[in-house]
This record gives structure tokens, C-alpha cells and sequence, in this order.
């Protein structure tokens, strides 16, 4: 493929796509809001359900954001090293994001810092906020995108325990910023933890969490217990929707964690609230692409 | 159980029976307001360029699609965390009387003594759904202070059982986040006890 005809491929369907994850949740969300809203007793919370679920049929009725905070876009990328694109994917996927505000339409959320004034188009220093990952010897490219709205980027919190407050600290420090932040946060919501060794790595673990599909689990066994140890225990404090008290809280609890020094336990806490867009898009080299975050999608 | 709305402008006995976790429904003139408009009204002792003595405000940022030269659509609205007015809100509801305050999450001590003296709820719209509420739209009234840019200009809008919501703070001294906060916290120290007896991992 002619390397400009490629790029107007790319950025055309990626316009269309983050379009798309404004208005309609990922088939994981809506089955799980689903879910949650059936076990729901309580009369003030089913309420709250149903105008979620209302609002959804309208959003893909009316074709607006089902939201009005699009957020700040975000896109985390597993990149082959072999993917023929990988150079222009950067200008890309800025130029995809300032046509899909426009064609959306989203809410312009991105503010110079220092200089103190919104852009208008979504684009800025380093947003949309690309987020690398380079996997050697394929050529496809693995794309999720995320819409960071400000009241579940708010609760976000990271910090570095002494190895003597151990997993009982981690716990104590998730769980505080439920009952404190997450309450304003949208829930049920979706709960990223990230551990390593210093708060960067912490970080961008807990919102790699995020991009999980709900109801995957850790590969390791106790971080995969701890996972629904947390889930159970968050939702026995029943939050409910809106933070107006329910029958539960989450719609998960994800853990991300990498090795880490012997003397320090890096921790952070990311939430994404119940209108969780997120989409996974992967382009194959001839540009072929598959939607698995979003069934009968059709653009 | 019939849908309790009410009609601005309202009145202070429409509000003696309600009570914090009920549901209501708002018919007539709600006006988006939130941080620079407080903070002109109060800091700078401007006046409101609009009169809301018995009306609603909405603590929100909507996205607007202008039709025409002062012709305009709600596209799409939702509430913002009211918190951030907390520091304005009491003599804000003093000096406009203004009896129905619209957002999200719960709001503090200043706002409630605010809703007792002089008789105004705040209740809670369910944040996310921005197309319910900007269906309840019928029209756009005015805009004012148009200067403060697309989210923070006073969007007065002609509502039609706009909701559900539900009263967070009554004209009684009833907060429902900060009842639910002590329960939350109380459930918290149960489950950070449970969690753990199995989680430790560094022996
Ligand atoms: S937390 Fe999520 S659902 Fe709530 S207002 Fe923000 S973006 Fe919308």
C-alpha cells in the first residue's frame, strides 16, 4: 500500500472508532452493568440502573456521547516492531483525535498547562497520551483507547510502602480511596492496581489494569486471589451507583505487577467509572482490522 | 407512588415533605451554574445577569451546538462534583434564593446550614447520563456571560420532568452522603480485617 493511502486509512478508521466508544460501551461493560443491576434490591439504586440503561439506547438512538466528559484521549499501543506504520502512528493518532471531536462531537478537554488555556481540539503537548509498548518480532499493531474523564481520573493515587506494611498496606491504601474519592467517582467502578517498585511503574500498571476485559484474571494465582479478595470485600461496602449505596460497588478489581526492589512495594490506584470506553482495535500489516471490544460495530 | 415534581418558581413549603433519598422531577427553568459564576456572584459581589429567586441551578459543563445567532441545542449535559461550589454555596443560596441545586456526589456543612436557613435541597442527577438529561431539555432560553466560554455560561433552560433526582441534602439537616460515608467507613474496617487474614504474601 502507497504509504499516504495507508496512514488515511489508518486515521480514518480510528477516527470512526473513538466516534464510536463515546456512545456505545464495550460489550464486557454492558453485560456486567447488566448483571449488577439485576442483583440490585434496592429501589433508589435500580432507578439509577435504569436511567444508566436508558441513557446508553439513547446515546446509540440519537448518536451523541453517551457522556458528556469525553475525557482526555488515550491510547495504549502494543506496536510489532515489524509493523510497516510504526513511525507515523504518533502524528496519526493526533490527527484521528482532533477529526473525531469534531465528528463526534467530544468535549474539548485538553488545557495547556502553564499557559493555562484549552485548545479546542483535544490535541496538545503529549495528548492524546500514547503509551508504548514494542513487541519484537510481529508486525501487527494492538491498539486500546481509552476517554480518561476527569471524575474517575480524580481518585488516581500512587505511593511507595516499606516492605513491613506489605499487602495488608496495599489493601488498606486501595481501600481507603474507595471510600474517600471512588464514591465520586461513577461507580460501580472498574478498579486498577498496579505494584512494582517505584510509582511510575505503579502507575501506568494500574491503568494497564484497566484495559483488561472485565472478568480476566491475573496469571499469578495469589495476585489473582488477592483480585477477587478485593472485588468482594469492595463491594461488601456497597457503594452502589452514583456512590448512593447498592448492593455492590465494582465491576472488578484488576491487578497489573512487575518484580520489584526488596526494600520498597510501589502501589497505585487508577478507576475507570461505569462509562468505561474503552475499545481494542488490531491491524494486522495489510490493514485488515478486528473490533473484539465491541461486537457489530459497522463503519 | 406518583412522580413528586416540582415547578419553579417554587415555593418554600413545596420542600417540607421531602426528605433526603426521595426522588423528584423538575418542570420549568433550570440555569447552569457553576465555578466562575459563583465565584463572580460571591468574590466579586457581581449580580447574576439573571434573576433565580425560586428557580434551579444545574452544576454542569453541557456540550451546545449553536443553531443560529442566539439559537441554540443541548446536545449533551450531565453534573459536575458540586464539591467544588461547597466553599460558595451557602451564601450563594442567601443571596439569589435560589431553591433547587443540581450535581453530582454530596456537598458539606456550609450548604446544608444553607438548605435549612433559607429552605433550598441539593439533589443528586445520575452523572453519565447525558442524553436523559438533554432530552429533558425543550428548549434553550438564554445564555449569559457568554464571555466565560462554552461550559461555564449560564445556560438557562426550559426543562420538562427533568430527573430522576434524588435529594442528597433535605431542608431538614439531613445529608445523605455523609449518613452513607459513616456506614461506608464502618463496612471498610470490616473488609480491610477480612482481606487480611489471607494476603500475607511476605513471611
Ligand atoms: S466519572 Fe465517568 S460517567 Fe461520571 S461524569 Fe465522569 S466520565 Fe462521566
Amino acid at each position: 500500500m502507497i504509504e499516504k493511502e495507508a496512514a488515511e486509512k489508518i486515521t480514518d478508521t480510528m477516527v470512526k472508532f473513538i466516534d464510536y466508544t463515546g456512545k456505545c460501551l464495550p460489550d464486557d461493560v454492558r453485560g456486567k452493568l447488566d448483571e449488577l443491576s439485576r442483583q440490585e434490591t434496592i429501589p433508589l439504586a435500580k432507578i439509577i440502573y435504569d436511567t444508566m440503561m436508558k441513557n446508553q439506547k439513547l446515546a446509540i438512538d440519537l448518536d451523541r456521547p453517551s457522556c458528556q466528559d469525553t475525557g482526555a484521549i488515550q491510547f495504549f499501543i502494543k506496536c510489532g516492531a515489524k509493523f510497516p506504520y510504526i513511525g507515523e502512528l504518533p502524528a496519526l493518532l493526533k490527527d484521528a483525535t482532533m477529526r473525531a471531536t469534531k465528528a463526534a462531537p467530544l468535549r474539548h478537554n485538553c488545557v495547556e498547562t502553564f499557559d493555562e488555556y484549552n485548545t479546542g481540539k483535544n490535541v496538545g503537548t503529549d495528548i492524546p497520551s500514547i503509551f508504548w509498548d514494542i513487541i519484537p518480532d510481529t508486525d501487527k499493531l494492538d491498539i486500546n483507547t481509552y476517554m480518561a474523564g476527569g471524575g474517575c481520573s480524580l481518585p488516581g493515587k500512587a505511593m511507595v510502602l516499606m516492605p513491613g506494611e506489605g499487602y495488608e498496606g496495599v489493601t488498606k491504601f486501595v481501600l481507603d480511596q474507595m471510600t474517600t474519592y471512588g464514591l465520586n467517582a461513577c461507580p460501580p467502578l472498574l478498579v486498577g492496581v498496579g505494584i512494582g517498585t517505584s510509582v511510575e511503574v505503579a502507575a501506568v500498571l494500574s491503568k494497564k489494569a484497566l484495559m483488561r476485559p472485565l472478568g480476566s484474571h491475573n496469571k499469578n494465582a495469589r495476585a489473582a486471589e488477592m483480585e477477587k479478595l478485593l472485588e468482594e470485600g469492595i463491594n461488601k461496602i456497597g457503594l452502589g451507583p452514583q456512590g448512593l449505596m447498592g448492593k455492590n460497588s465494582v465491576m472488578g478489581v484488576h491487578i497489573e505487577n512487575a518484580a520489584r526492589h526488596p526494600s520498597v512495594i510501589g502501589v497505585a490506584v487508577n478507576v475507570g467509572c461505569w462509562s468505561h470506553r474503552r475499545g481494542h482495535i488490531v491491524f494486522d500489516r495489510e490493514l485488515n482490522y478486528v473490533i473484539d471490544s465491541h461486537s457489530g460495530v459497522n463503519f | 407512588m406518583d412522580k413528586k415534581i416540582l415547578t419553579t418558581p417554587i415555593q418554600a413549603e413545596d420542600l417540607e415533605d421531602i426528605n433526603v433519598g426521595d426522588i423528584i422531577y423538575l418542570n420549568g427553568y433550570i440555569t447552569t451554574c457553576r465555578d466562575v459564576a459563583h465565584r463572580r456572584l460571591i468574590e466579586e459581589k457581581r449580580d447574576l445577569p439573571i434573576d433565580i429567586r425560586g428557580g434551579a441551578i444545574l452544576h454542569a459543563g453541557p456540550i451546545i451546538r449553536t443553531l443560529d445567532e442566539d439559537k441554540y441545542e443541548m446536545v449533551s449535559v450531565g453534573p459536575t462534583t458540586s464539591m467544588r461550589m461547597e466553599k460558595f454555596e451557602e451564601e450563594f443560596i442567601k443571596k439569589t434564593g435560589v431553591r433547587l441545586i443540581v450535581g453530582k456526589g454530596g456537598m458539606g456543612k456550609g450548604t446544608m446550614a444553607g438548605c435549612q436557613k433559607y429552605k433550598a435541597l441539593h439533589v443528586v442527577f445520575p452523572a453519565g447520563c447525558a442524553v436523559v438529561a438533554a432530552k429533558c431539555v425543550e428548549y434553550i432560553e438564554s445564555a449569559k456571560w457568554k464571555d466565560l466560554g462554552m461550559p461555564e455560561t449560564l445556560w438557562t433552560c426550559k426543562v420538562k420532568e427533568f430527573g430522576p433526582l434524588i435529594v442528597s441534602i433535605d431542608t431538614h439537616g439531613r445529608n445523605l452522603f455523609e449518613e452513607n460515608k459513616i456506614i461506608y467507613d464502618k463496612r471498610k474496617d470490616e473488609a480491610y480485617k477480612e482481606i487480611c487474614k489471607h494476603v500475607s504474601f511476605i513471611k
